[in-house]
């Protein structure tokens, strides 16, 4: 085993996602507590040019191979496990995004690693790793230490500073040959889709009405979009609201949807999952209501409310017209 | 074609979470178990591509308080075959869990594994991915579309952003699915009720086992009272400082 702390970088479409900056600036940290080096795994075809902007990073191992072009489940997979098993690195840091959730679960089999998943939390001292994972919607928080010295972890984005893992130096970068398994993947890309544009562009609005299974039914929408109207905002929404396709998916706040930092962030029945809180939680005031008063939401609201939404609506509505 | 669901009994959240005495797990007494609300869409996934199809869905589970319930509920909503996995222990973990699913549907002859994206208690991993690997088969996760051609599997993974990747899998295959193409079907009591005494369910018993590699040494609610501050009145009272704190605040109203 080395000391070393590896992190896994992503990019999609040529630019490196913000978990990998959030990632690299607490593996900074941990690699000055372990002694060893802050490595940065970097898998692509043609992609040496993003080595640039790791300088956080002491060493980038890069992985190149038309098969990595495009990210895929078993192909990343395979080149990762190859990595980590040769290398053998104390600590690694994955995101616990769409792309990470198929590489960190996989790696902890296929390098017989622990895999310590949904963490907002890590810290190393004298007596080793404690990891804080935030579980049951966000409603506990758990701590864990790996049995042995060695542990993957999947790191929730948002949850540590990005700017802590921009710039830096200029790290050196190692080209590790891809394992020759990836040309023969049972996965293959096919393509990538962009969203398509949607009637509104909730990021650009200051003002967002977010609506969350709290609102019950359809036909309760109006009640919110007339209050988004009285205030000058716009109606964005939770996953299942547009799981239910109530509304267009272009409206959904979150990790899965888009990121949003209004100035207003007016959250109605919503329950504050971690995955709602990634899209949400740099608003500049939140203000939430819940009748449940032990939502998470409240944990990071500025203002709560724990008050039927059907009630608070109108009388705000009524306010402001 | 056979699908099978392996489904996972989760905690309801919806009923106060407390820790017990050890400080290290959630108090059971008061718990309630449900099935995860991600394996209802990958039997409601399951259930569709067997329309497109054809075939059989097996719904899958191990033995734990609600197991019964839920596997019988998967049949009131049209499951073909039921199976619980006994002797995989108390509380498993994430690693355990797959293993023993794993080791199950590998005698089942599958050609396709649907089970939901992630479950609010998988503090070491998510049930999709560590299936797939614990078989050897491909897994995609995060997947919101699927479609059958012959031997393969054509699904959407989703990222952030609403941007999707596209991908040919080949089967047989173990997807996580994050949202089936409709909202979930309901099953009414009274169709739970029939299929509890028309349905059967086959034991299995687990074999192998699989350790978690590291050990939980506190549970704790995130803190109170640094979130939010909480106001209080009638929706009235409450509008008006609101109105106020949004006018501090900047908020151009
Ligand atoms: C990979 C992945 C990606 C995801 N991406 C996203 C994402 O981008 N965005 C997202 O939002 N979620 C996402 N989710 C889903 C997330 O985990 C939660 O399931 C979701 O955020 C819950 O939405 P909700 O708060 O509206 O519903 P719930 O959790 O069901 O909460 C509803 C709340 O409404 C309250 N309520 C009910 N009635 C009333 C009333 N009359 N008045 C006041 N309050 C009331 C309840 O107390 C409850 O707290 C993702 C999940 C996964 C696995």
């Amino acid at each position: 085993m080395s000391a070393d702390v590896f992190i896994v970088t992503e990019h999609l479409g040529g630019s490196l996602d913000d978990v990998t900056f959030e990632l690299l600036g607490k593996g900074r940290d941990l690699a000055t507590s372990t002694g060893g080096q802050l490595v940065a795994v970097l898998m692509g075809s043609g992609a040496e040019g993003l080595a640039a902007e790791l300088g956080a990073a002491d060493r980038v191992l890069y992985v190149d191979h038309p098969a990595l072009a495009d990210f895929n489940p078993a192909t990343h997979g395979a080149a990762l496990a190859a990595v980590v098993g040769e290398r053998s690195p104390q600590i690694v840091l994955v995101g616990n995004t769409s792309m990470g959730m198929d590489l960190a679960a996989a790696l902890s089999v296929d390098a017989d690693l622990p895999l310590i998943a949904y963490a907002t939390g890590v810290e190393h001292g004298a007596d080793g790793l404690t990891v804080t994972s935030q579980l049951y919607a966000g409603k506990m928080h758990v701590e864990s230490r790996p049995t042995g010295g060695r542990c993957i972890i999947s790191v929730m984005a948002g949850s540590f500073d990005g700017s802590a893992g921009r710039g830096g130096g200029s790290p050196e970068v190692e080209s590790y040959a891809a394992p020759a398994s990836i040309e023969s993947s049972r996965v293959r890309f096919v393509r990538l889709m962009e969203p398509e544009a949607g009637d509104v562009d909730i990021t650009q609005s200051d003002i967002l009405v977010s609506i969350g299974r709290g609102i019950q039914s359809e036909d309760n929408i109006p009640m919110a979009q007339e209050l988004a109207d009285a205030l000058g905002g716009a109606v964005s929404a939770s996953r299942p609201i547009i799981d239910n396709k109530w509304l267009p998916k272009t409206r959904q706040v979150g990790k899965s949807g888009v990121k949003v930092k209004p100035r207003l962030y007016l959250a109605l029945g919503i329950s504050g999952a971690p995955e709602h809180w990634e899209g949400m939680k740099d608003s500049q005031l939140i203000i939430a209501v819940n009748t449940d008063p032990n939502a998470p939401i409240f944990d990071f609201a500025h203002y709560g409310v724990t008050e039927d939404i059907f009630e608070v609506m109108p009388a705000l509505t009524a306010r402001v017209t | 074609m056979h699908i099978v669901v392996p489904i996972k009994l989760v905690p309801d959240l919806a009923e106060e979470l407390e820790v017990d005495a050890s400080g290290t797990a959630l108090d059971t007494e008061w718990l309630r178990y449900r099935t995860n609300e991600f394996d209802d869409h990958a039997l409601e996934e399951a259930l569709q591509l067997r329309e497109v199809s054809g075939g059989t869905v097996t719904a899958i589970a191990l033995d734990a308080e609600e197991a019964d319930k839920s596997l019988y509920t998967a049949a009131a909503k049209g499951a073909d075959r039921l199976i619980k996995i006994t002797g995989a222990g108390e509380k498993p973990s994430s690693h355990a869990t797959a293993r023993a699913f794993a080791d199950a549907i590998a005698g089942l002859d599958a050609d396709l594994v649907l089970t939901g994206v992630q479950a609010v208690d998988d503090r070491d991993g998510q049930n999709a991915v560590l299936i797939g690997r614990y078989m050897d088969i491909p897994h995609v996760s995060v997947v919101t579309g699927v479609s059958i051609q012959g031997d393969t599997a054509l699904v959407h993974k989703e990222y952030a952003g609403g941007a999707m990747g596209e991908f040919e899998v080949t089967l047989p295959a173990v997807l996580g699915i994050q949202a089936a193409r409709e909202t979930p079907r309901y099953a009414p009591v009274g169709k739970v009720r029939r299929a509890m005494r028309s349905a059967t369910i086959e034991e299995l018993a687990s074999s192998g086992t699989a350790e978690a590699g590291s050990s939980v040494t506190r549970m704790f609610r995130p803190e109170k009272g640094q979130g939010a501050k909480m106001l209080t009145g009638s929706a009235d009272a409450i509008a008006d400082q609101l109105i106020t704190i949004m006018r501090d605040n900047g908020v151009n109203l």
